[in-house]
């Protein structure tokens, strides 16, 4: 098992799908002549060329509609957007066009299209580069909402969306492309569905996706050392549909629940996951479930403001220390 | 274009009107639900454009007021009927309604309600046509009104950049619903506003089947020789409101007379009673045939059909049983 980057199994998984299938095709912004803003597309363009490694214009809507349509004649579009506060303006084509045509048109047609696109806050990139828009993407029925947490998802993720026949939006993060981990040497298919237990634990458990998994390890971590409290985190790389039976299981076994967020918490992945929670496991809750959320504000540009708007490690160590009073 | 394809055109075009003639008193009745929008008076846009194309294997994409367009690339008008009167026998099974009209298999990609959202979806279309390297092409008939949206030049700029076979036609009604082309567009001429991406178009006669017929052909033709994409603006009238729920009141009544006199069903008529090829009879008992098959084949094949089960709402919003969503071969 080899030790890639995030980016660099992104890029593994866009050049195994594409030699495998002639109908696989990238678009995007830089993402063919100059190798893509984060390397995920690097070389694809010399290997497979111009018609199906694609510089697009910066038109979000207008060439995510033509990936679509693409889509339709049995093309399999992966479309980068270079940062998902760009994607607000694809919005229309992917819910309107992709997300509902298998259901308008009585199942006669599909859009099985893969779009990519980094979230998330990095470093002081201000109010419109810092959007966490997977709230977004999953209230919307007929889209798949996947985020990687690691390389060996990014990876897997990515290959099985390619060759799913359902929309799927792959949520990556800015900070996240140059995180390394292990993936598997053969061709390797993750699901589109479920969730992962990251770390046993049996006296709380810390939900996180994305880049918020590694802020729950590192919390399970300190909480074990110094509090003997031991969190089992659990990784919710698909968003939707979200894995109610997974998210069941662990607290049934914990009875505790923190989720924990890098987004705002109005209309969030926390506040759909304690709806879960109250729907599925009541009456098997030792305490009331907690957010550790985003402050809700547009991103400032200030570094301290701005780390103090997002979550870390210790707010969800202060938020687990609450919950068992030490 | 021969007098037996006249007579046929004719016949096509009054049965497309009878049919959205239809459709309006079934609304009225409420057998018809949600927003209806109708083809008459602009009947000669999609027959005489179609003609010059090949119907059930080009691929065609249109905005909400869909039926004529799918009619005319083969499908069913016994489940468009269906489909309007929300029955599983519909073309989209009850699940899409006036204004998502599909039929695949006829290559009619879908009627869609975003206004100005078929133009990318069209360009896509004709990349992976072009990709395949077969000699189809994608025909988006879309409303002047669309052409104020982002999409339309967004879409235009890569359809002539990467040379997709592509023809937007441009059925221009002159009303984005209630506001007249000049209060909303600043320049009217639809045409001139392609040649900023370098796309050869025109501007004709949109009533008059065979002038369409023959511009729709030169542009099919430059299209399918794989010169890139080519915009037709045809000059038309509705003669209803934007949908039922438009009360039509925004437009003098010499305008609608003015228009009344250029149908392009009568002016078709009328050419083929003068040259002596069909007679007034001839057509009125064309018209009572269109009439009676109407109501005895397609209304009541609407009416007798079952409705969508409620336990299968849920069908159709992803693919069933797709063995990639559990990690496939792993």
């Amino acid at each position: 098992m080899a030790e890639l980057m995030y980016w660099e199994a992104l890029r593994r998984a866009h050049d195994e799908e594409m030699a495998n299938d002639p109908l696989v095709i990238c678009m995007g912004e830089d993402i063919g002549m100059a190798g893509g803003t984060y390397k995920a597309t690097q070389g694809l363009y010399d290997k497979y060329g111009a018609e199906r490694v694609i510089d697009t214009p910066i038109s979000e809507n207008g060439y995510t509609g033509l990936g679509i349509g693409a889509s339709f004649l049995g093309l399999r579009p992966i479309i980068e957007i270079m940062s998902v506060n760009f994607a607000w303006l694809a919005l229309d084509q992917l819910f309107n066009s992709a997300a509902k045509v298998r259901y308008m048109s009585g199942g006669q047609l599909e859009a099985p299209v893969v779009v990519r696109s980094p979230g998330g806050v990095a470093h002081q990139l201000g109010a419109q580069h810092s959007a966490r828009m997977e709230k977004v993407f999953m209230g919307i029925a007929g889209l798949r909402v996947v985020t990687p947490s690691n390389p060996r998802q990014a990876y897997g993720l990515l290959k099985s969306a390619v060759r799913c026949n359902d929309p799927v939006y792959i949520n990556e993060h800015e900070l996240m492309y140059n995180f390394k981990g292990e993936v598997p040497d053969e061709e390797y298919f993750h699901p589109l569905e479920g969730s992962e237990v990251a770390r046993e634990g049996k006296d709380v458990t810390l939900f996180g996706y994305n880049i918020s998994v590694h802020w729950c390890l590192q919390a399970a971590e300190t909480l074990s050392q110094q509090y003997g409290i031991e969190a089992e985190v659990v990784d919710l790389y698909a968003l939707s549909p979200l894995d109610r039976a997974g998210i069941r299981a662990s607290v049934n076994k914990t009875h505790r629940a923190v989720i924990v967020e890098e987004a705002e918490a109005p209309v969030g992945v926390g506040s759909e996951v304690m709806a879960i929670i109250n729907e599925e496991c009541f009456f098997e809750l030792d305490a009331a479930p907690v957010r550790v959320s985003a402050a809700n504000v547009p991103m400032p540009y200030n570094h301290t403001l701005e780390r103090a708007a997002i979550p870390k490690a210790d707010d969800v160590v202060a938020a687990v220390r609450k919950m068992f009073g030490k | 274009m021969n007098v037996a394809d006249k007579k046929r055109l004719l016949r096509e075009m009054l049965f497309a009107r009878r049919f959205e003639e239809r459709c309006y008193e079934a609304y009225v009745e409420r057998k018809i639900g949600g927003f209806l929008h109708l083809y008459p008076g602009q009947e000669a846009c999609a027959f005489g454009v179609m003609e010059a194309a090949r119907p059930g294997r080009d691929y065609v994409i249109t905005g909400y007021r869909d039926h004529v367009h799918a009619i005319r690339c083969g499908a069913d008008p016994k489940a468009i009927m269906a489909e309007l009167y929300g029955k599983e026998t519909g073309s989209s099974r009850g699940r899409g309604g006036s204004m998502h009209i599909f039929d695949v298999e006829h290559h009619f990609m879908g009627g869609y309600a975003l206004v100005g959202g078929p133009f990318p979806l069209a360009a896509g279309m004709a990349k992976a046509i072009k990709m395949k390297g077969d000699d189809d092409i994608a025909i988006c008939f879309l409303g002047d009104a669309a052409n104020n949206q982002g999409t339309f030049h967004e879409s235009l700029n890569m359809a002539a950049l990467w040379e997709l076979p592509v023809l937007y036609v441009c059925e221009n009604n002159l009303y984005g619903i209630g506001t007249r082309i000049d209060r909303s567009t600043a320049v009217v001429e639809q045409y001139k506003r392609v040649s900023a991406y370098g796309i050869p178009s025109d501007q004709i006669d949109g009533q008059d089947i065979e002038v369409v017929f023959k511009a729709a052909q030169k542009a099919v033709k430059h299209v399918r020789s794989g010169k890139g994409p080519y915009f037709l603006e045809l000059l038309t009238y509705r003669y209803r409101g934007h949908s039922m729920s438009d009360s039509n009141a925004y437009r003098s009544k010499d305008e609608e007379k003015m228009w009344s006199k250029r149908d392009p069903i009568i002016m078709l008529r009328d050419r083929l009673i003068e040259a002596g090829e069909i007679t007034k009879d001839d057509y009125k008992a064309m018209d009572t045939e269109i009439l009676d098959q109407i109501e005895d084949d397609i209304i009541a094949y609407a009416e007798s059909s079952p409705e969508p089960k409620v336990e299968e709402l849920e069908k159709y919003v992803l693919a069933e049983n797709d063995p990639w969503v559990r990690g496939g071969k792993n």
